[in-house]
């Protein structure tokens, strides 16, 4: 496939991650939108090592390798960080009885 | 077209259609099970990119074990539609455009790039089975290896300080 079709749709689904963090105000939701964005990178990362590997094939038979492997460890950072994210939601609705991101409004006072 | 057509274009407009129910679903449940169709989705395209290990990768850890967590998390707080904090409606107005205006910046950038001769792989080569990603991770990428343990653990320790009722 043209890879062009691939950076359309990394860039679809980034924007529609974007919109989903401006609009809501529930912070779980929040959350799976940012997850949603980490996924249109990788997806992107892995089309950009599929198209350089049909370049260099010839050279190196392990060329864009490493885009794959970045991939595998942003999703190792991704499931710790969403780990330590829902243990500060669950703290948050704890004090606050309260998912709605505009109570933290008040960590400014 | 070929059957890695069609498939593309179904795994596609699956995603995005996913993708945007995802965030216009009042409830959050309902919100998680669209995610998981996006997961499934992307796996999907990693499948046909031929990048088998992460395609499963993607679905245990992904689909699989933070979609978990997240569902938990939801029926742990007892969330539904009434629950829902609504922002107003220019707020939200203000988000999308805010959104379609990023994507016409990155389409309007990309459409004249010259990458008409820029092919993506699909259904053959064989860096993504899992027998030479072991190889280059635990050879050139072994030390990020290791402190991503280091990272596995002090996520832990700090999620269950950051839980811990005090």
């Amino acid at each position: 496939m043209p890879i062009n079709y691939y950076i359309f749709l990394a860039v679809a689904l980034f924007c529609i991650g974007v919109a989903g963090v401006l609009t809501r105000r529930n912070a779980i939701i929040i959350f799976m939108c940012v997850e949603l964005m980490l996924n249109a990178v990788n997806l992107l990362l892995v089309a950009f090592s599929k198209m350089h590997h049909l370049a260099l094939a010839k050279v190196d038979p392990n060329a864009g390798i490493n885009g794959q492997i970045f991939v595998f460890f942003i999703m190792v950072v991704a499931a710790a960080e969403v780990s330590v994210g829902l243990a500060i939601i669950v703290m948050m609705y704890r004090n606050t009885h309260s998912i709605d991101v505009n109570f933290l409004n008040r960590l400014k006072h | 077209m070929g059957t890695t057509q069609i498939l593309f274009w179904f795994l596609s407009v699956l995603a995005i259609l996913s993708a945007i129910m995802v965030v216009v679903s009042k409830n959050p449940v309902h919100s998680v099970l669209w995610l998981i169709i996006v997961f499934f989705a992307i796996s999907g395209h990693y499948i046909l990119l031929n990048a088998q290990f992460l395609a499963i990768v993607n679905l245990i850890v992904y689909a699989g074990a933070i979609m978990v967590l997240f569902l938990f998390v939801i029926m742990l707080m007892n969330l539904n539609a009434d629950a829902e904090p609504q922002k107003n409606k220019w707020l939200k107005i203000a988000g999308v455009i805010a959104g379609g205006a990023l994507l016409l910046v990155f389409v309007a950038a990309l459409k004249n790039a010259d990458l008409k001769n820029q092919i993506a792989e699909v259904n053959s080569g064989d860096i993504g089975l899992i027998h030479n990603l072991g190889i280059a991770l635990f050879n050139d990428y072994v030390i990020p290896f290791e402190i991503s343990s280091v990272l596995f653990l002090s996520a832990m320790v700090g999620a269950v300080v950051i839980g811990k009722k005090d």
